[in-house]
């Protein structure tokens, strides 16, 4: 499938002013483009967003993200219509406006909001059926993606050693363990919103990698910050307590928590630190320190196998 | 016990293991025999983080302590802020 990528976002601005006007017949126009990214372009007009996914989408395997969502409320947004349309070779969802977290206020992220949301998805039986949560599928896009653009760089031998170690599940080539838990499998503090803006409760937003599997990949992002000694431990401990506390089932309810979180948040490390030795080898620059503490971290790995796969 | 200089009644305080009294009036403080040294010694290894002396920050935080692989210098102090400011406060907010 190819796109224009010029023209899908005058058409996606166009389409979104549509629908908003449908909706709010005295819309006062406000419009904005919230991302123009290659794997999503989102818009918003007034109250309304429309998100134009990635090229390589699966057209069936959205429609069942779209509907789940629409089933879950108070964890996820509902989106406006149930199904994609098709735009400019691009399929496109439309969604209600959210607030979302400040990136400026890191202090004030909603760890516990974040964390009871991840419980209460976990705890609930997918309403309808989903697809496996791509986080294992996307991860390993991550590491071939480096592969083939970063083979020389120096931190990418123990990226790829530190991936090569985990477990088939874990690198998107088997199964995993879990196969009926409902996952959001993309969590980070932009897939948190409130709804209705500005001060409405907090929900999960971005359907394009939930599906079913294992939960504590969820928790593995947070964890793996934490783990490179990036994220402070107050926000990782309140992030945890809060998931315990809403009876999360990715974790033990008391005790270390880490057996549970190794792998993925092995995974995650590597993943993140594959993204960042692409981007620094594309534009020619040196690893800074943010992205340096997570290649150290894969280093590290060689030196601990990882914890038995549970299941 | 009263304070030996004002009268007010003391308080007394556990510091990192060590017992002080302190005036609730004048604020003074009394420590008892082998005390003195015993906060000197706390202090030398607080500005030397040596490898005998772990952090108090695990302590607080049973249930979390980072992975075997993971980075050297959790519990120290101005590392998170100073990360944040940069990629990292980025990093928050993508996949």
């Amino acid at each position: 499938m190819t796109t224009d990528a010029h023209a899908l976002l005058p058409a996606l601005a166009a389409r979104v002013r549509e629908t908003a006007h449908a909706r709010t017949p005295a819309c006062p126009c406000g419009a904005a483009t919230l991302a123009d990214r290659p794997d999503a372009t989102v818009v918003r007009h007034a109250g309304t967003v429309a998100k134009a996914h990635a090229v390589d989408a699966d057209p069936a395997e959205l429609a069942l993200r779209v509907t789940a969502a629409a089933h879950l409320p108070g964890v996820l947004l509902p989106p406006l219509a149930p199904t994609p349309a098709d735009l400019h070779g691009r399929l496109v969802t439309y969604w209600p406006y959210g607030e979302p977290v400040d990136p400026q206020d890191p202090d004030a992220a909603p760890w516990e909001a974040a964390a009871t949301l991840l419980a209460r998805l976990h705890r609930t039986p997918a309403p309808t059926p989903v697809p496996p949560m791509r986080g294992p599928a996307k991860a390993a896009l991550a590491a071939t993606r480096l592969r083939d653009t970063a083979p020389g760089h120096s931190a990418t031998a123990p990226v790829l050693a530190a991936w090569a170690a985990l477990p088939a599940w874990a690198r998107g080539e088997a199964a995993m363990p879990d196969t009926t838990t409902l996952c959001h499998g993309d969590l980070h503090l932009g897939q948190l919103i409130r709804h209705p803006a500005p001060a409405g409760p907090w929900l999960l937003i971005d359907v394009d990698d939930l599906g079913t599997g294992m939960a504590a990949w969820d928790l593995a992002r947070p964890a793996a910050w934490y783990a490179c000694g990036l994220l402070p431990p107050d926000a990782w401990h309140r992030f945890l307590t809060a998931y315990r506390a809403a009876d999360g089932p990715a974790v033990p309810a008391d005790g270390d928590p880490w057996p549970a979180l190794d792998v993925p948040a092995r995974a995650l490390t590597a993943q993140t630190a594959a993204r960042a030795v692409t981007k620094t080898a594309l534009e020619d620059r040196p690893l800074d320190e943010v992205e340096r503490a997570l290649v150290d971290a894969c280093a590290r790995m060689a030196s601990v196998p990882p914890a038995a796969p549970r299941g | 016990m009263q304070c030996p200089k004002c009268h007010a009644p003391m308080h007394t305080y556990n510091r990192n293991g060590v017992q002080i009294e302190q005036c609730s009036g004048c604020r003074g403080i009394f420590l008892d025999y082998g005390e003195l040294e015993s906060l000197t010694r706390l202090e030398a290894q607080w500005s030397q983080p040596a490898p005998p002396a772990p952090p108090a920050a695990p302590q607080a935080y049973p249930a979390a302590q980072p992975p075997a692989w993971g980075a050297p210098q959790h519990g120290g102090h101005g590392h998170y802020g100073h990360h944040r400011q940069k990629s990292f406060g980025r990093m928050l907010f993508s996949s």
